[in-house]
C-alpha cells in the first residue's frame, strides 16, 4: 500500500487520516485532498500522520501549501504525528515552528478550540 | 566499483524502489540501524529530485543510483543527466547550484517553501555530501559511517 487517505469530522474539525507512505509519487494525491476539503469549505483540519511510515520534501511543501490554503481562510490545519523519524524532517527543515503538531487527535482539537 | 548499480526509468512510482534498494544495501554494509531512516530518506529527496528534472528535460533517459561499501562508509551516489543549465533557466527553483526542477519549485512556491528544500534535508541528513555540476548532469554524493568505521 502507498497510500491511504480518510476523513471524518469530530467537533466540527475535519480529522484527515493519512496511512502509508507520503513521497513524490504519493504527494499530488494528498493535495487534492486537501485542495477538496477546503473547496468543500472545511477550513479547521487535524492531518493524523500516526500511520506515516514515510515524508519527503514533497510531502512537506503538500502540508506548508494544505496550511496556505486554510490560513486565506481564517482556518487551521494542525498534525497529530508522535513518531520521530517522521518528525526528524519537521525539525531540519524548521517547520516545528511552523505548524502545531500534537500526540493526539483529542489533543489537537482541545487547542484548536482553546484558541478560539 | 560499486557494489550495487541501479537505473531506473525517471517516474516517481519508483523512487520508493530506489529507497528500499539503498535502504537493504546500507544495512547489509553495516550502517547503523539508527541512521538506515536517513539514508532512506536522504537517498528519496536525491532520486525525487532527478526524476523531476529527467521528466523535464530528458524522460527518455535513465536516472542512476551507485551505492558502494567502502571502507568504514557506505556511500550513494545518484546521477541525473539534465544540463544544470536547463535548470537554472526553467524556473524559480533554478538560483542556486543544485536547485530543485521547476515542477517541484513550481509546487513549493505555491506552498511558500524554499526552492532547492530537498538538498537542504539531504545535507541535513548524511554525514557527507558532495554536489558535481558537469555539462552531462548532476550527481549528488552522500555517505554515512559503516561497520568498521572509527569514530
Amino acid at each position: 500500500m502507498d497510500l491511504k487517505l480518510d476523513h471524518h469530522s469530530k467537533d466540527g474539525i475535519e480529522i484527515v487520516d493519512v496511512e502509508g507512505e507520503i513521497d513524490v509519487y504519493t504527494a499530488p494525491r494528498l493535495r487534492e485532498l486537501l485542495i477538496e476539503l477546503v473547496n468543500s469549505r472545511f477550513y479547521q483540519l487535524v492531518v493524523n500522520m500516526e500511520k506515516v511510515e514515510f515524508l519527503d520534501s514533497t510531502g512537506l511543501g503538500v502540508l506548508v501549501g494544505g496550511l496556505k490554503r486554510v490560513r486565506a481562510h481564517d482556518g487551521s490545519l494542525d498534525l497529530v504525528c508522535t513518531q520521530e523519524r517522521i518528525l526528524k524532517i519537521f525539525r531540519i527543515t524548521g517547520l516545528t515552528k511552523v505548524f502545531g503538531i500534537h500526540d493526539t487527535v483529542d489533543e489537537a482539537i482541545a487547542a484548536r478550540r482553546a484558541e478560539k | 566499483m560499486a557494489t550495487v548499480e541501479l537505473s531506473f526509468t525517471p517516474l516517481p512510482a519508483h523512487v520508493r524502489t530506489a529507497r528500499l534498494v539503498a535502504t537493504a544495501v546500507a544495512r547489509r554494509s553495516g550502517v547503523d540501524e539508527s541512521l538506515l531512516d536517513e539514508v532512506r530518506l536522504a537517498v528519496g529527496e536525491a532520486c525525487s529530485r532527478a526524476v523531476e528534472g529527467h521528466q523535464l528535460y530528458c524522460p527518455a533517459e535513465p536516472v542512476r543510483l551507485c551505492l558502494t561499501d567502502l571502507a568504514g562508509r557506505f556511500e550513494v551516489e545518484v546521477t541525473d543527466t539534465c544540463a544544470p543549465g536547463l535548470r537554472r533557466s526553467g524556473g524559480p527553483g533554478g538560483s542556486g547550484v543544485a536547485g530543485d526542477p521547476p515542477g517541484n519549485a513550481a509546487v513549493a512556491a505555491e506552498a511558500g517553501v524554499p526552492a532547492g528544500l530537498g538538498v537542504a534535508v539531504i545535507e541535513g541528513l548524511a554525514d557527507e555530501v558532495q554536489i558535481n555540476e558537469t555539462a552531462a548532469g548532476t550527481s549528488i554524493r552522500m555517505s554515512w559511517p559503516s561497520a568498521g568505521a572509527t569514530r
